[in-house]
């Protein structure tokens, strides 16, 4: 494993603890879509440009907008 | 159960896990090694044989292209059963209008608008020459009219994206994908055999129905998302 493949595996393990440290939901959306950046990293220097690229867009574009969307639709309501 | 027994219970199974983890991580083969004859002899041909330079593209549209007919039509009824589920007859009221508050926003998200459009059709149109292909670019594609949503706020989103436009692109792609496969069976081959002629390797006309293929998906996948965001938005913006 050459050093910046280890790098971008520790971040991805980085990445992957403040996914679930974040204990609010508005920030976590944020912190994965980072997350996803991260394991792009990881995909782009194992010499797997074609996956990295569906993982940004992915992390970054169809996940948060499903997750920011179902949050702003519950925001403001009761808690049950 | 006491404290204590749960803890000895625990202890006991976090034990056996952990060895079996270790047990099945010392069988791994080693970091990078890679053990696939598939792949050594599609990167050995597929330039030969397609006249593509990126080989996933020449799996997924063509050697694997009937698999790649299948996460279309996955996706394709995603979409069509979010509509289902979430799409009522709200045209004849008014569009809700929004706000966008931050000027920051507003000029970011704008100046963004163009070059992410730009970028998606080059990631799409680029599938088989350079890494990308339909799905990427078709994603980055539909990121680039939702960030339109984000800095002009939702008329100026739907007002881009016609319903009527979008329904047909998601038919055009999802269809067209398949359309190009009967095309092949009429020519006299298999089902989605690349029939027609390969063109010079290296440029956007080489691939026979690498293209055609990319283009549908790419069609296919933007469209869904749109009108995944269209769903959803709609659902966040007629509160009552």
């Amino acid at each position: 494993m050459i050093p910046l493949q280890s790098v971008a595996l520790a971040l991805v393990g980085l990445g992957a603890l403040a996914v679930v440290t974040t204990r609010d939901p508005l920030r976590q959306t944020l912190v994965a879509g980072l997350y996803g950046l991260a394991l792009a990293v990881l995909f782009v220097v194992l010499q797997a440009p074609d996956v990295a690229l569906s993982e940004i867009v992915v992390s970054s574009v169809a996940t948060p907008f499903i997750l920011l969307t179902a949050l702003a639709k519950m925001r403001g309501r009761p808690r049950k | 159960m006491s404290r204590r027994a749960r803890l000895l219970l625990f202890g006991a199974s976090a034990l056996a896990f952990g060895a079996l983890l270790v047990w099945g991580l010392a069988g791994l083969p080693a970091f990078g090694d890679f053990n696939g004859e598939y792949g050594q002899i599609v990167n050995g041909v597929a330039g030969r044989e397609r006249h593509v330079t990126n080989v996933v593209a020449a799996v997924v549209f063509d050697y694997r292209g009937f698999d790649t007919l299948g996460e279309d039509f996955i996706l394709f009824s995603a979409v069509l059963g979010v509509a289902l589920l979430l799409r009522e007859a709200r045209d004849d009221r008014e569009r809700p209008r929004d706000e966008v508050r931050s000027d920051a926003v507003r000029a970011f998200g704008l100046a963004m608008v163009a070059p992410t459009v730009v970028f998606g059709l080059y990631i799409v149109a680029h599938g088989y020459l350079t890494p990308g292909g339909g799905f990427q670019g078709g994603v980055a594609l539909a990121a680039g009219l939702i960030l339109l949503y984000a800095a002009g706020g939702y008329r100026a989103f739907r007002a881009a994206t016609p319903h009527r436009l979008v329904d047909l692109a998601e038919g055009t792609g999802a269809g067209g994908y398949a359309a190009v496969g009967v095309a092949s069976l009429v020519a006299g081959s298999l089902f989605l055999q690349n029939v027609i002629g390969l063109g010079t390797k290296g440029t956007l006309a080489a691939g026979g129905t690498i293209p055609l293929l990319n283009a549908a998906s790419a069609l296919a996948v933007a469209a869904g998302l749109i009108l995944l965001c269209h769903e959803f938005l709609e659902e966040v913006m007629y509160e009552e």
